[in-house]
């Protein structure tokens, strides 16, 4: 489904990304872990369309998709949630869900879709007139991957989505992440601090470290390494 | 107290057309953080252009169409041309650009229409109503500025709160970046922002018209009196804008006909820095919780 291939990308001078290669298959779950600062949410950026490799390519479901516009990758199934939600606290919790599928055109499409979000997190629902700068860390959660579900996306680019949330609402959002790609064939790439939880939905995982991939396979196989879970990953 | 409730009356009047001019600058200061001193110029050129069409023998309602309708294209290529090409830098480059452009727009249209103010017909009588054998200072005119105006503001009202190209339009000014990653065409939205604005102010631009000459430096005390209203609303708001105006309307109004005319541009000023020093977020603004 998603293939990266090479990609290097800078910030000005300095180097984000280096030779990172990476594949996703349809229906996969992959997870990136690594520490603050190894490039994961870079990595995620440069697929998403919003800063451009220096060099690589990236493929997204046979096409080469390396200098599409955001805009045009959410068109073609491919959504980003960034880390900490990006919902828009002006807007209601109804609105952010809306906007999510306003680039479709069939209406009634757009209202079933909604009714299957809601359905996913009913949460949502109680909330619904609420501006979304009153939701707690892990109503806004929902919120963004609910919004990104509302465009029927192909695939998922799930940036820190437990971050700074407790334990339980994590693993909340890491069952309804299992239960998407099961219930809908739903591919997803999951940039991870929390490797534990990360692995415990992925079927593989890659380690990077300052801008390179350093280690990568099977989930538990990564998740049994004694080494790498002590030198990257900050497991006991 | 028959002048008091003329000058009530002259300031509702006055008061919409600040609203209108002032929803321009809020419209586009919402959706890319600018304030369009541009605006005073943009509908100057409309008014001209609509003075062109009556002047070519076409009917009021068809120049009437004709200033809004440029109105809409003025704003839309003035975003893609000049702040489109400033996007990513300072915020204040766009601004002085603004401000290069009505200079701009001044001098081309006093090298088209001359510099000489001209007079506009008014689409209904300016004559006030006859009230108990007294015309007031309000009249058919007046009525249809008042009505125009709220109109234009409710149509904005039901685009932005009702329709989904609305909702495009308020996340992307309240945030670019989420819009995008929702496939929100958010460069089409600013344009359409800038176009509706100016749209708005070249409404503002021939219902005021009338009552003033119209030369390429007329508009500029009501871009003054605008700002100050938008200030006064509190600049993100729409409604303030509205609010806003007619406050400041009728404080000129109140100015002018008890303390003399020549003092409602200082009465303005007043106002305007009493607002910045004692609440500069505005009157009428709603505290809202803002992202951190």
């Amino acid at each position: 489904m998603l293939q990266v291939d090479g990609v290097t990308m800078h910030y000005g001078p300095v180097r984000a990304l280096e030779d990172v290669s990476l594949a996703v298959p349809p229906g996969g779950i992959v997870a990136v872990l690594g520490a603050n600062g190894a490039g994961k949410t870079s990595l995620l950026r440069t697929i998403a369309g919003l800063v451009r490799p220096s060099s690589g390519r990236i493929k997204f479901d046979g096409e080469t998709v390396t200098l599409a516009a955001t805009e045009d990758l959410v068109r073609r199934g491919l959504a980003y949630v960034p880390e900490g939600g990006g919902v828009i606290g002006e807007l209601t919790v109804e609105e952010n869900l809306r906007l999510g599928a306003l680039w479709r055109r069939d209406r009634d499409e757009r209202l079933r879709t909604l009714d299957e979000v809601v359905s996913v997190f009913p949460r949502l629902a109680e909330r619904s007139g609420m501006h979304a700068s009153t939701l707690s860390g892990g109503e806004r959660q929902m919120l963004s991957i609910g919004r990104a579900l509302m465009g029927r996306p192909r695939m998922l680019l799930l940036d820190e989505p437990s971050l700074g949330l407790a334990p339980i609402v994590v693993e909340q959002i890491m069952r309804v992440i299992g239960e998407l790609r099961r219930e809908r064939g739903l591919t997803v790439l999951l940039v991870e601090q929390n490797a534990r939880s990360a692995l415990s939905v992925a079927d593989q995982g890659a380690v990077l470290n300052v801008g390179r991939v350093v280690a990568h396979g099977e989930a538990q196989q990564l998740a049994a390494d004694a080494q790498l879970r002590h030198a990257y990953l900050g497991m006991t | 107290m028959s002048r008091f409730v003329d000058l009530t009356l002259n300031g509702i009047s006055n008061g919409m057309i600040y609203a209108a001019v002032a929803l321009s600058l809020v419209l586009i200061w919402r959706a890319t953080r600018i304030i369009n001193f541009a605006q005073g110029g943009m509908m100057m050129i409309t008014t001209f252009i609509a003075l062109s069409v009556v002047d070519a023998g076409g009917s009021y309602w068809l120049a009437f169409c004709v200033a809004l309708a440029s109105g809409f294209a003025i704003g839309a290529v003035t975003e893609r041309a000049l702040v489109r090409s400033l996007e990513g830098g300072p915020p204040l480059n766009a601004v002085i650009a603004t401000l290069g452009l009505l200079i701009l727009l001044q001098a081309v249209a006093g090298m088209i229409w001359g510099n000489t103010p001209r007079s506009f017909p008014p689409a209904y009588s300016i004559r006030g109503y006859e009230i108990s054998g007294r015309h007031v200072l309000f009249g058919p005119f007046d009525t249809f500025t008042v009505l125009a105006v709220l109109g234009a503001a409710a149509a904005l009202a039901v685009l932005f709160r009702g329709t989904g190209i609305g909702l495009q339009m308020r996340a992307s000014a309240f945030d670019a970046l989420a819009a995008r990653l929702q496939g929100v065409r958010v460069t089409r939205m600013y344009t359409l922002g800038w176009a509706l604005a100016a749209l708005t102010g070249s409404l503002a631009g021939v219902l005021v018209a009338p009552a003033v000459f119209v030369g390429p430096n007329t508009f500029d005390a009501i871009l003054v009196f605008a700002f100050t209203a938008a200030v006064l609303g509190g600049l993100d708001s729409p409604v303030g804008a509205i609010i806003g105006g007619l406050v400041l309307g009728l404080s000129l109004s109140y100015v002018s006909g008890y303390a003399g005319s020549s003092l409602v541009t200082l009465a303005a000023l007043a106002i305007l820095i009493a607002v910045l020093m004692v609440r500069p977020e505005g009157l009428f603004s709603v505290a809202r919780a803002r992202r951190i």
